[in-house]
């Protein structure tokens, strides 16, 4: 049992990871009973001899576990384990799409010290042994999201079953064992689909309860969760020797050192613990098991991911309310990578999606990526082919503005280039109907410079998309002195339809996302230019935690959009955002090394090839650029810090002048838009945890060698001053 | 070669399993059928409707429907279509060259006669100046063509038409995959032996795997029986609400055979077997034996079982359709009027056999009925759970109003009233076939039992149908507004 719980932690870990949404360390967390009098969550009654026991927590959408829970729900399987009358258990959750959604997190969060957090993971513990041995059979019965300690309500139940699932769908979880049986979800008839689908499954649940309890059925699980699920191949028998048990430990270590790079201490742990549990018997393991979960909930990796949670949460609502009229109908103008990634994630959420480009050719390509992107999920089995058509039938491709007085909103991502787009929104003003809104794409244009020829600057906004739209769940939505109230929340409730998460900023050359990542950029060119290879640079960033090394991230954006980029923002901020020299983007872009899109930058890409070699013509280039390196400030960690201080302290100024209105909103921009570690929170979270104090010491260091450019600006000063601000209180 | 039969066999369905394994069963003799309801005031008399033509129907056949895989199974599609439309010329007498146009449904189609109707016509001795087409529309496929006729006459275009439909489930086109298909077409075109071998040697052994044809919706990737089973769950269907209906099905298919009154069934001299005169499939069986069942389609839990599900059939009907001044012409006495029909279409997820609970109120209001003016309904019976989930939906004003826009709902039609010489589940349901059956049925009723309007619903699904489930009613007005049809 240890080993299939650790790898249920495991397994979330790694949804953590990749979308961030659930913090990795969230485990089981049962407390002691207090003693209420009447119960709120939890509610049982008797069908037969079967007791159909009911989770519902009051005045909330999903069902948490939290000490009330836990309480009574201790209380009402004693008295189902007491009454003889009861053979066997149904647990089902009263609300509709979800079972328990995991642990509360603000319980964990509020937990003082390891021992605290100990405490809860032991009394877990012994609540889920007691049900795991329970000599009446208990069903789970599932609809919807079961997570964390909501899985494990259920693993150790005699019989399970699951409805639809999330992140793992559940005719996947049938397949690896975690499940007994699936009821597909009901459509109308007699009740509210919702509802009878519940009922239904209840049902169901009651008629097995009664046969596990008559013996009539009888459990068949023949495939462990360690075979099925992460070690393929491997029988129980080959893991009864140690010899194979040791490698296996050692793979999967490897393979999580791998991926973490060490930055984040859960997996190892979870290791330590199910290494534990099968080397020295079960009651070590659990042992072994609290006592880490207690230590890494305190860690700042815990509070840095707990507090993205937090912020993804704001960033997920739109503070202007509703807006007076839906969008139904939406343009896109330019069908390039951008353009097109917008009308995918338009199309699959049921909006009514015009693709315009100049010309045929384009359209196409813009067209197919959508096609594919669709495609690549019926692949997946996530859609069926069926699905995919309806969906795609939602895109009309075409290059002329017919049908655009139908629009309720129109996105241009055209080329970056200000004449251009000024040409477009007089084009587009001549055709749209009164109330349609006019968002720009652009990542650094100030909209306040589009809008100036607008005939009606109250309607136009910025919504800056991340490449690629259907991966990156970052949207930034720039609003100008002039953009109506309505206008926003129009944008914003379109970006939440698109799945995205949303920071809204002021007005200003490069916003809050390229400003902070344009003088990183600076950064990285110059120490390419004192001579650190590409190489050697993407591994020190990613070994710091971001995502994608900085040389592969130039490449990736593109060499021409860096250049334009740090032309105007140096423009508009002058010396502050030197450092590299703008000459080797300028040679890059006239030799044709434009990164990933023109098959050479930094790096040789090739179709099919997967290493990644690096692009030899560049080094005469480097060479010719050369800048002689500073020893003080060129240690490893020293490039690192430079890298990151410098975008920390950009953030810091973009609160400062009010271009971002919360610090929360910072995070998320960085973190999801940027790939900034998100083991580090976001810059702001970073300041909080790392100290003021000691990101300014490092700047001063940097500014004696490099002068302006790492200046601390004045919030950071004063939170430095005062060790008791923070921007998270 | 192994492996691809015992994929085949394992795929069969098992509804024919079932068929002899209940082939030897007792019969039942409980007899439901009910005494005729006492005469209501109609609240209309007559349907005809100014400047448009009276559509009769002259007479229909069927040959016997047989479970797939017996006497017929050695045939062709068009044999059994040609068996119908012999059979229709026999029992008609009509001329070969009055009839103007010839109409059949089918739903899986033998790729070698894709146009069935043209290949039985011209096979069974209809005149090869006569056209004909053929329609699909999944299981309403034959009421398809019918309305097509209706449409031909009322317009004009056509005096006579013979609309029918076939399906022979016994043999299906079972295909060769696409990489092998993709591959044989290019190993026609490859000119010199090297391209040739270059071709073959990029076959893989999985190249082999057969491709059978979808038994799941196409959109939705559901089997009709799992939506079934689904479907009942929704509306709180009971397994033993659902075995009752079946029994009730067989048992009422069985009276009727046993009294001659499956008048529309006409032998078929199979060659090289002896001439089939009956339907095969009725097998009236106990509740407990039908209760040992397990579910076909929802394991282990669901309620859709073989024994409460129309099996696989093979069959051929045909009817002819004049328009009633023709008809009188020629000195027919017509056995009924085709009057309205509508066709309508729902979610093909959740909603795929709801039908004729959207179109039964629909059709009535166009005719200016109500359900009480209703003599005789004749429902297609696809599953027990798809037929009282129709009941359930038809009565609650709870479904009236949250899904059809309505103020309050049709209400169920009475049992008493209702397929009551059996239906799909008994008599089986060869799907192309199916409406030509519903339509002769209910006139059949109408004239023996007394009646005026008679209702028709079916429901179907799958194929090709891209946006719902295509249900259709006709109701048929029984002759009172012409004298020559009083006594029929």
């Amino acid at each position: 049992m240890v080993a299939s719980r650790a790898i249920g932690i495991l397994r979330r870990f790694s949804n953590a990871s990749r979308t961030l949404r659930c913090p990795g360390y969230i485990c089981r967390n049962f407390t002691r009973s207090s003693a209420l009098l009447s119960r709120t969550h939890i509610n049982y009654g008797l069908k037969g001899d079967v007791a159909v026991v009911r989770i519902n927590s009051p005045n909330s959408k999903v069902n948490t576990l939290n000490k009330e829970l836990q309480a009574e729900f201790i209380e009402v399987m004693n008295e189902i384990w007491a009454n003889d009358q009861v053979r066997s258990a149904v647990l089902i959750s009263a609300k509709p799409g979800c079972f328990v959604a995991g642990a509360d997190i603000n319980m964990i969060a509020s937990c003082k010290t390891p021992e605290e957090v100990r405490e809860l993971s032991q009394e877990g513990q012994r609540m889920f042994e007691k049900l795991e041995k329970s000599t009446k059979p208990i069903v789970a019965a599932i609809s919807g999201s079961c997570l964390g300690g909501g899985l494990e309500v259920s693993i150790p139940s005699a019989f399970d079953m699951m409805l639809t699932g999330r992140n793992i769908r559940a005719d996947r979880a049938k397949r690896m064992g975690l499940v007994d049986q699936l009821v597909e979800p009901l459509g109308p008839g007699i009740k509210p689909p919702e509802e009878r689908t519940v009922e239904y499954l209840e049902e169901v649940a009651v008629t097995f309860a009664k046969g596990l309890a008559d013996k009539k059925i009888s459990l068949k699980r023949n495939k462990g969760l360690m075979e099925t699920f992460y070690l393929p191949g491997l029988t129980s028998f080959a893991m009864s020797i140690p010899f194979v048990r040791e490698q296996v430990y050692k793979r999967v270590e490897e393979q999580v050192r791998k991926q973490t790079k060490g930055l984040y201490p859960a997996p190892l742990r979870i290791i330590d613990v199910v290494k534990t549990g099968l080397e020295q018997g079960k009651e070590a393991g659990y042992l072994a098991e609290s006592q880490k979960f207690g230590e890494l909930a305190m860690t700042k990796e815990s509070k840095a991911l707990i507090g993205l949670y937090h912020g993804q949460v704001v960033c997920k609502k739109n503070k202007f309310g509703t807006p007076q009229k839906e969008v139904k109908h939406l343009s896109v103008l330019g069908a390039g990578l951008m353009g097109a990634g917008i009308a995918q994630v338009s199309v699959d959420k049921g909006i009514k999606t015009t693709l315009k480009d100049a010309t045929l050719g384009g359209l196409s390509r813009g067209q197919q990526q959508v096609f594919k992107g669709l495609n690549d999920k019926v692949k997946k089995k996530a859609l069926t082919s069926f699905e995919r058509d309806f969906i795609f039938s939602n895109l009309t491709g075409q290059l002329d503005y017919q049908g655009f007085e139908k629009s309720d909103m129109v996105i241009e991502a055209v080329f970056e280039d200000l004449n251009l787009k000024h040409k477009v929104l007089k084009e587009v003003e001549a055709v749209i109907p009164e109330h349609c809104i006019f968002a720009s794409n652009t990542s650094a244009l100030p909209i306040n410079e589009i809008a100036a020829v607008s005939k009606r600057p109250e309607k136009v906004i910025g919504m800056h998309y991340f490449s690629p739209v259907d991966k990156m769940q970052l949207l930034e939505i720039i609003t100008t002195e002039k953009t109506s109230k309505d206008t926003s929340a129009s944008a914003v409730a379109v970006g939440l339809r698109q799945g995205k998460v949303i920071i809204v900023v002021k007005d200003g050359p490069g916003f809050y996302t390229t400003r902070c990542l344009a003088p990183m950029m600076s950064e990285v060119l110059r120490i390419l230019q004192e001579g650190v290879g590409p190489k050697k640079l993407d591994s020190l960033t990613t070994s710091f935690g971001f995502p994608v090394g900085a040389a592969t991230l130039v490449d990736e954006v593109g060499v021409d959009v860096a250049k334009h980029v740090s032309e105007d923002l140096g423009k508009a901020f002058g010396e502050r955002f030197g450092g590299g020299s703008p000459e080797l983007l300028k040679q890059m872009v006239s030799k044709g090394f434009l990164g990933r899109k023109s098959g050479k930058g930094f790096y040789v890409y090739q179709e099919g090839v997967k290493s990644k070699n690096l692009n030899s013509d560049m080094d005469s280039v480097l060479a010719g650029l050369q800048m002689p390196p500073k020893a003080e400030v060129s240690s490893d960690e020293d490039i690192q810090y430079r890298l990151v201080t410098r975008f920390v302290n950009e953030a810091a100024l973009c609160l400062q002048e009010g271009i971002l209105a919360t610090p929360a909103e910072g995070d998320i921009g960085a973190v999801f838009g940027l790939g900034f570690p998100p083991c580090l929170g976001g810059p702001f979270r970073f300041v909080d945890l790392f100290g003021a104090q000691k990101v300014v010491d490092r700047l001063r260091k940097y500014e004696a060698a490099y002068g302006k450019q790492f200046t601390p600006c004045q919030l950071l000063i004063d939170h430095a001053n005062s060790p008791n601000k923070k921007f998270y209180q | 070669m192994t492996s691809i039969l015992t994929y085949t066999f394992k795929t069969l369905p098992s509804t024919s399993q079932w068929a002899f394994r209940f082939s030897i069963r007792p019969l039942s003799c409980s007899s439901q059928l009910q005494a005729a309801p006492a005469a209501q005031p109609k609240s209309k008399k007559t349907l005809a409707k100014p400047n448009l033509r009276n559509i009769v129907v002259v007479d229909g056949v069927r040959i016997p429907f047989l479970l797939s895989g017996t006497s017929y199974k050695d045939l062709m599609p068009h044999d059994l279509a040609r068996a119908a439309l012999s059979g229709l010329l026999q029992r008609t007498s009509v001329p070969k060259e009055v009839v103007d146009y010839i109409i059949f449904g089918t739903v899986i189609q033998e790729v070698k006669t894709s146009n069935v109707a043209r290949e039985a016509a011209l096979g069974a001795g209809f005149s090869d100046k006569t056209p004909a087409h053929t329609v699909t529309m999944a299981c309403i496929s034959s009421n398809q063509a019918m309305t097509t006729g209706v449409g031909l006459i009322a317009s004009g275009q056509s005096d006579v038409v013979v609309a029918g439909g076939v399906e022979l489930m016994s043999d299906i086109p079972i295909r060769h995959s696409r990489k092998m298909r993709k591959m044989m077409l290019d190993l026609n075109k490859a000119k010199t032996l090297g391209q040739r071998l270059s071709l073959i040697s990029k076959f893989r052994l999985n190249f082999l795997a057969p491709e059978l044809p979808a038994v799941a919706e196409f959109s939705t990737n559901e089997t009709m029986g799992h939506s079934a089973d689904r479907l009942a769950a929704a509306f709180a269907v009971s397994r033993l609400e659902q075995d009752e209906y079946a029994l009730r099905s067989h048992s009422l298919a069985k009276k009727a055979q046993d009294e001659g009154l499956l008048s529309d069934v006409v032998p078929f001299k199979v060659p090289g077997r002896d001439t089939v005169t009956k339907d095969n499939g009725i097998r009236p069986s106990s509740l407990e034996q039908m209760g040992k069942l397990k579910p076909a389609f929802v394991k282990p839990y669901g309620t859709v079982t073989a024994a409460n599900s129309s099996f696989l059939t093979d069959g051929a009907s045909a009817m002819l359709i004049m328009a009633e001044e023709k008809a009188l012409a020629m000195g027919y006495k017509p056995k009924a009027y085709l009057r309205d029909f509508v066709y309508v279409s729902q979610d093909p997820k959740d909603q795929l056999l709801l039908g004729p609970t959207y179109a039964t109120p629909k059709v009535l209001e166009k005719a200016g009925l109500t359900m009480n003016d209703i003599d005789a309904f004749e429902f297609h019976e696809a599953f027990s759970g798809q037929i009282l989930a129709n009941f359930k939906a038809m009565d609650s004003d709870w479904f009236a109003q949250n899904y059809m826009g309505r103020k309050a709902k049709v209400g169920a039609p009475p049992l008493e009233k209702f397929n009551n010489w059996g239906g799909s589940l008994s008599l089986g349901h060869p799907f192309g076939a199916t409406g030509c059956r519903l339509v002769m049925a209910a006139a059949h009723r109408l004239r023996k039992e007394g009646g005026q309007f008679g209702l028709v619903a079916a429901c179907a699904a799958g194929g090709q149908v891209r946006h719902g489930s295509f249900w259709k009613v006709i109701v048929l007005g029984w002759g009172e507004e012409t004298g020559s049809s009083k006594n029929v």
